[in-house]
Order: C-alpha cells, then structure tokens, then sequence
C-alpha cells in the first residue's frame, strides 16, 4: 500500500482553476453577485438610519445619492443584481421538482411563477414611488 | 494522403518519471471514429505503452471517462469530427490521483458509495418476507427518483466538480445523488440512516452548487438538483426539530 501512496501523482489545483471554462467563470461572477446584494441590503440599512437622524440628514444623504459616482456605483450594483436574480430564478426549478401525477410539471413554468412574482412586487414597488 | 489528428496526451509512468509529461500523437481522422477509437489506435498501431480504461464502448459501462479539452467526457461517446482539425488534449478525469498515464486512482469514489448505502434499507421489523412477494410502487412513485437511479459510476461529475478538486472530504455529487435516489424511493425507509451523511459538513453543504455535474453528466441524472433538493429537506428536517422538537416521532 505504502508504494501505491508514492507513486500516484496528485495534480495541483491552481488558485485560476476558474478562469480555464465559462461555466466557471459564469459561476463565480453569481458568486460575486452577492457582495452587491449584501452591499445594497447595507445601503438600505444606512437608508433607513438616516431617516431617523431627521430631515436635514435624510435630506443631504439624498443629495449625494445623486452624484454621478453614486449613480454610476447604482448602475453597477443594478446590474450585478439582476445578473443574480435571473440566474437564481433559472436555477429554482431545479430544486423545486413538483409532479402531477407522473407528469414532471415543467421547469419554465416553475420559474415563471418566480418572474411573475416579480413582475408583480416590481409593479407594486413603481406604484407606491411614483403614485402614492 | 489521409487526413490525420493531432492528440496530445498526458503521460504519467512512475517507474521511469516522478512527474507527469505530454505526448502528441497523429491519428488518422475518420468521420466515424471517437475519441476512444483514436486512442486505441494508438495503442494498437502507435505506442503499446499507454494506459487507459475502457470496456463496452456503448456509454453504459462508464470506465472510459477522461478530460477533453478540460472537459469531462466518456471517451467512447465523444466523435473526433466534433474537433477536427484541432488538436485534442486529452487528461485523466480531474480530481483524481493519477496511477499511470489516463488511469486515475478510484478508491474515494468507492469508499464514499459503499458510505451512501445505495440499496433499499426497510426498518428493523418492516422486512416482508419473500413469500409475500415484491414491495409494490407505482409508475408515479417511480417517476419521482427514476432519474437519479439512472447513474453509471462513470464519475465525470466529480471531474467537473471544482469542490472535489480542491477538497476531496466532499461526498460529491454521484454518492449523494444515488443516496438521494433512495431516499426518495417509496419502498425505502433508510433516510435517517443515510442523513448523518448526506446532511454533515462533508455531504450536501460542502456544495456551492456550480451546476457543472450535471452538464456533463452523460445520463442526464441531474446531481446538482438531487443535491440541492437534499438541502431543502434537511433544512426542513432542521426547522421540524428546532420548532416542534416533540413532534419528531412519525
């Protein structure tokens, strides 16, 4: 046994074991999507702490959200965050594995009911902005 | 004169080098041919030397795994004509310690399939006696685990799977999807048996669910659903235990 130990080759993993296929590259950018939600959750958290620092503070908080680096910063974490929806939303089906009977119901509709879904809290959230 | 292939293939003959090499060969290319043709040829016709696994050349068997092109594939179902002209690199499955040339050492995956207790595991005193005949299920509680029970142990999932390459502790995706494949089978009843498993650190949770096993997989056996699927219920497993800890006896 002791000889069989020696002599198999293990190959190195190298830290850019990511970068040799797409689907790699794919998956760590999803990976790198959550920092941007994360971040966003924390700018709602500051959001919210600066509405009850008064009107004053709400007010200049507001100001400096409409730089151009803040619009720009806004841009990005917008579309890193839908990259992360859309591809969590594909994936669901996956894990979400119902039946009628025999019948396997079909994935898109699985994660058709999630687009809906956000298609509707989507409107809703447009409503209460710009309406209300 | 024939058209020829260019195949560059990873060496690795421990008598003779403590360290892997390539070596290219030209094959005649024909339309009909995969990649396990080319390399038999070689074998044949070109260099006696090399080591390889392969037996029924149908994509039922699963011993002729290997990387192409960074890609896992059974050699015997992969069609040179899908690369021509380029050149093929060809690798021993990833993850794997290599044993000689595109051998690699299969021992893990062995153990961690004898772990998952694949078979039917009834409850202590719930063992029908053969006289009263098979357990019946029916087509719907068949069409519920059908695919996972659709595995060849050919372990191209664990070659795709970057988890495993970088920490082999994991279960990985084959083991966990088989051990799935029981736990949702009607006529089982061994999941608590195969949860301390499935649900430690080393099974379902060590997965980041890059979804690349089941791309390769070359019977369409999803194991990245199983594994995830295998997430959701041991979460709630979790959630059943922490709220209503009285309720755990069925």
């Amino acid at each position: 046994m002791g000889e069989k130990e020696m002599s198999t080759y293990h190959r190195p993993v190298p830290n850019t074991w990511w970068l040799k296929r797409k689907p790699y590259i794919l998956f760590m950018i999803r990976e790198l999507t959550s920092v941007f939600v994360a971040g966003y959750c924390i700018f709602l958290l500051v959001l919210v702490y600066k509405l009850t620092q008064g009107t004053d503070a709400y007010g200049n908080f507001m100001v400096a959200l409409k730089s151009p680096s803040s619009v720009v910063i806004h841009l990005i974490t917008l579309a890193f965050v839908l990259y992360h929806t859309i591809t969590w939303f594909n994936l669901t089906p996956k894990i979400l594995v119902l039946y009628r009977g025999e019948e396997r119901i079909p994935q898109g509709l699985v994660a058709g009911v999630f687009y809906a879904g956000w298609v509707v809290v989507s409107v809703i959230v447009v409503w209460l902005v710009l309406v209300v | 004169m024939a058209e020829t292939m260019k195949l560059e293939i990873f060496r690795y003959q421990p008598e003779k080098e403590s360290e892997p090499s390539f070596q290219t060969y030209a094959v005649p290319f024909r339309e009909d041919w995969v990649v396990l043709d080319a390399i038999n040829h070689i074998k044949d016709e070109i260099d006696g030397t090399l080591s390889y696994r392969w037996s029924c050349q149908m994509g039922v068997c699963g011993s002729c795994g290997i990387m192409i092109n960074n890609v896992p594939k059974l050699s015997c179902a992969a069609f040179l004509k899908d690369y021509y002209p380029d050149k093929i690199r060809i690798e021993p499955l990833t993850g794997f310690p290599v044993e000689r040339d595109l051998i690699f050492e299969m021992d893990d995956f062995m153990t961690k399939l004898t772990e998952i207790q694949p078979y039917i595991i009834r409850k202590e005193g719930e063992e029908k006696p053969l006289d009263q005949g098979e357990y019946l299920q029916s087509p719907a509680e068949l069409a519920h685990f059908k695919q996972y029970s659709m595995c060849i142990n050919c372990m191209l999932c664990y070659a795709a799977c970057p988890v495993y390459a970088i920490d082999s502790t994991f279960i990985g995706p084959a083991a966990i999807a088989l051990g799935q494949r029981y736990n949702m089978d009607s006529r089982d009843q061994g999941r608590d048996s195969r949860q301390e498993l499935i649900a430690s650190h080393e099974g379902i949770w060590e997965c980041t669910f890059v979804g690349e096993c089941s791309a390769v997989c070359p019977k369409d056996v999803d194991p990245a659903a199983a594994i995830q699927r295998a997430k959701v219920s041991s979460t709630v497993d979790w959630f059943k235990d922490v709220l209503i800890p009285w309720g755990k006896k069925k």
